[in-house]
């Protein structure tokens, strides 16, 4: 079974455990300008939205590349960068309609999210879920669990 | 080695930034953040300083916790000689910019002197400037933080900046950052107005790296966020209310400072809770509230952020203030709403906007509003110095006004910038003034809280509740409960929450944790990102030290046992209402003991062996 990662901005309360999280699992370092997710707040109205790359079957950025350093990962789907393949020529950041994928002044190279493999450590920090990793064809189950109990049906014996 | 080891110098005078290696020997004895700043401090100034001269410096202090996914790891502290009381000023703040100058690769930032025209620091990681700010003074907080994310075209720049309450040297002038956090406390942003200095604006990416044991610290930070979010107040009370949680709960323990400590209950205490936040209004069928909001790697998120009604008086004509702003919190609330006698939730939520747009202490400032409104309702003062406003317990119209006053500078507002000490002697009343060692006191009346009169008494920042929290065991039962009315045993409980609180302050964590953490859950944290022993030993003794630096500190720049006291009216002048009806606070039981202690004289100076024994 393939698992997404799924986003519930309104329980984000913006304090940057999945920033943390990402950069730390990838780099070794808390360092929030090295994650692949992004946290946005948009302070006027109080509203605070995570972002990053939701692995596109038609993936751009990986018929971009001119070198096929954008490849998937069989297991989770995830399409992820060849470091060592990659030459940074940012083609896949212009090429991606989202802006997910960017370039990596210290390495030289593009970055973006690639599920860890499997265990996402931006969902296993998040407090508040407003960051999960579910099952891919089923993102919208908690949406119309929640609609269904609004339901005021009384059970019958 | 969670600290960076580098800390900054800026010397005003001379407009040179040098980078120098930290004293690890000084980390190893004060951890961080206000114990390690606070010891910069005391080697580097005269106590005897004048807080708004150029010998005075203003240091701005991260923990080892900082920057790291430790839960409310960003925390920072601002640490001078305050203009307010005299004494040892150390502000904390959270929002972003604390964990932005930590991963641009500084533990610290060290101003020194004074500069000739305005200028506000610029940080890139190790690229650092002195900038021309003469286009940004005048400026509020608000317009000052925008106007340098767009100069350098970068919307990740965090910072930290005075508005114009800095700049005219209110003596409780702010620091804000991130919009609406702040260093909010004795009157810092004056001290950064007094240099000339205006903002520091600060981007890093070189991010915290060298935990000292990683697998340990992830290990330690997770179990320690499981407890919060298991705890009532960390998971729940805090994230659904805010610190306006405490509102009514003050209240009923007839705790709440009302019209400027005349009444210990507020009648409208209702109407400015967090209860009031979440209710949609009858006006405009929105609530107050629109979201709570974390702080830079809390799993708390206790901060508010509110939406004014716009067909409010306050703001009916000022479209720039109906957009989402920080909120509430309790403090606020109580300072300018119970105090003043003001029970009108849009007027404080616009007052507190223009605390952070201006950028100074609403718990300050409101104190000294209703001193002054006791004072007009006394005569003392009239429509002659209020320029026409009819300045009465529980007028939002007056309170509105005065604090545009205040803000812009203008009218009366010079003079409630001076605080209800300056302002209460100048009108031939000081024993008016609710202040110890010249700063107002926080929303507890001790009175209905006894312990917390010792707590404010010996405070080393003047009156505060930030330094000895004992209303989390008197009221809340956090870790133990213990009696609200009795003075017995509040010695002990009061040492022992102003020694942990040091730790607390000095390790990059908010205090906020410490109602499901003591020390036992901040040690495995410390010691997995530290390198040395940080045993729970090592860290009561070193929230001792600093306790006692501080105080060492005070007691050079002059201030005396006769100090550590509270204003005759909580002393002669029983609570009306309540449970604590009868009563006054009973500092004399609880001072000699206190002393005795600490290891103190009766004089309230630290004895040679306790110096000796905390190696200070």
């Amino acid at each position: 079974m393939q698992k997404s990662l799924h986003i519930d901005p309104a329980k984000c309360t913006g304090c940057m455990q999945c920033e943390m999280a990402c950069s730390y699992e990838n780099y070794g370092v808390f360092n929030n300008s090295k994650s692949r997710i992004k946290v946005f707040e948009f302070h006027n109205t109080g509203r605070k939205v995570p972002y990053t790359c939701t692995q596109c079957d038609e993936a751009w950025c990986l018929h971009a590349c001119p070198v096929e350093a954008i490849v998937i990962d069989a297991a989770t789907g995830a399409k992820y960068v060849l470091e060592d393949v990659c030459v940074g020529c940012k083609v896949c950041t212009i090429a991606c309609p989202f802006g997910t994928v960017n370039y990596v002044q210290d390495t030289g190279k593009v970055q973006k999210c690639d599920l860890c493999f499997g265990e996402p450590a931006c969902a296993e920090a998040c407090p508040t879920a407003a960051i999960t990793y579910i099952d891919a064809d089923w993102t919208g189950l908690e949406r119309m669990r929640q609609w269904a109990d609004k339901l005021d049906n009384q059970p019958q014996a | 080695m969670a600290w960076q080891r580098k800390i900054l110098r800026v010397n005003l005078t001379k407009g040179t930034c040098v980078s120098e290696p930290l004293n690890m020997q000084w980390a190893q004895e004060y951890l961080g953040q206000r114990g390690l700043g606070t010891k910069y401090l005391v080697a580097e100034t005269d106590p005897k300083v004048d807080p708004l001269s150029a010998d005075n410096k203003l240091i701005f202090a991260t923990g080892p916790l900082t920057g790291t996914m430790a839960s409310t790891g960003g925390r920072f502290s601002v640490i001078t000689k305050g203009p307010l009381t005299g004494a040892i000023a150390c502000s904390n703040s959270g929002g972003y910019w604390g964990a932005e100058l930590k991963m641009a690769g500084w533990d610290m930032v060290i101003f020194e002197g004074k500069s000739a025209k305005p200028v506000y620091l610029f940080i890139e990681n190790d690229k650092v400037e002195l900038r021309d700010a003469a286009h940004l003074w005048g400026k509020t907080v608000w317009v000052t933080e925008d106007t340098i994310k767009k100069a350098h075209q970068d919307p990740q720049i965090k910072v930290s900046s005075i508005g114009r309450a800095g700049e005219s040297q209110v003596l409780y002038a702010a620091v804000v950052n991130d919009l609406h956090r702040a260093a909010g406390r004795s009157g810092v942003g004056a001290v950064m107005g007094s240099k000339n200095l205006k903002a520091i604006a600060v981007r890093g990416t070189k991010g915290v790296a060298g935990i000292a044991n990683p697998k340990e610290f992830q290990k330690a930070t997770m179990e320690a966020k499981k407890i919060l979010a298991g705890n009532p107040v960390t998971g729940q009370g805090l994230p659904t209310y805010g610190t306006q949680v405490l509102m009514n709960v003050i209240n009923e323990s007839g705790a709440m400072p009302t019209r400027n400590h005349r009444d210990i209950q507020f009648e409208d205490a209702r109407k400015i809770s967090a209860e009031a936040m979440h209710e949609k209004r009858p006006t405009d069928g929105k609530a107050n509230l629109v979201t709570n909001q974390a702080c830079f790697g809390c799993t708390i998120a206790c901060g508010r952020i509110s939406k004014l009604d716009e067909k409010h008086f306050s703001v009916a004509d000022k479209p720039q203030y109906w957009g989402a702003s920080g909120g509430l919190e309790y403090e606020a609330a109580w300072a300018l709403g119970s105090n003043t006698g003001v029970g009108d939730l849009e007027a404080l939520t616009y007052v507190n906007f223009l605390c952070n747009e201006d950028g100074f202490d609403p718990i300050s400032f409101g104190a000294t509003v209703s001193a002054a409104m006791e004072l007009y309702e006394m005569g003392v003062i009239t429509d002659k110095q209020t320029g026409g406003v009819a300045l009465k317990f529980g007028s939002a119209e007056a309170l509105v006004k005065m604090t545009e006053m205040t803000a812009k500078g203008e009218g009366f507002g010079k003079e409630l910038a001076q605080g209800s000490k300056r302002l209460c002697a100048k009108y031939g009343h000081p024993e008016l003034s609710m202040t110890v060692k010249g700063q107002e006191f926080p929303a507890y009346d001790s009175r209905g809280i006894q312990g917390m009169g010792l707590a404010y008494a010996t405070s080393n920042r003047g009156a505060c509740h930030l330094r000895g929290y004992t209303v989390a065991s008197e009221i809340l039962g956090v870790p133990i409960k213990t009696d609200p009315l009795q003075t017995e045993g509040k010695a002990g409980l009061v040492k022992a929450f102003q020694d942990a609180t040091a730790v607390f302050d000095s390790s990059g964590l908010c205090l906020f944790t410490s109602f499901a953490w003591t020390l036992n859950e901040v040690q495995p944290q410390l010691q997995a990102a530290c390198e040395g022993d940080w045993s729970l030993d090592k860290l009561n003794l070193v929230g001792e030290r600093i306790w006692n630096m501080e105080r060492q500190y005070n007691n050079a720049a002059g201030f005396t046992h006769k100090d550590d006291n509270l204003p005759p009216r909580l002393l002669t002048e029983p609570a009306k209402t309540g449970p604590a009806k009868g009563l006054v606070n009973g500092l004399d039981k609880m001072l000699p003991e206190y002393y005795q202690m600490r290891g103190w004289s009766p004089e309230g100076v630290p004895t040679k062996e306790t110096v000796q024994r905390l190696g200070l």
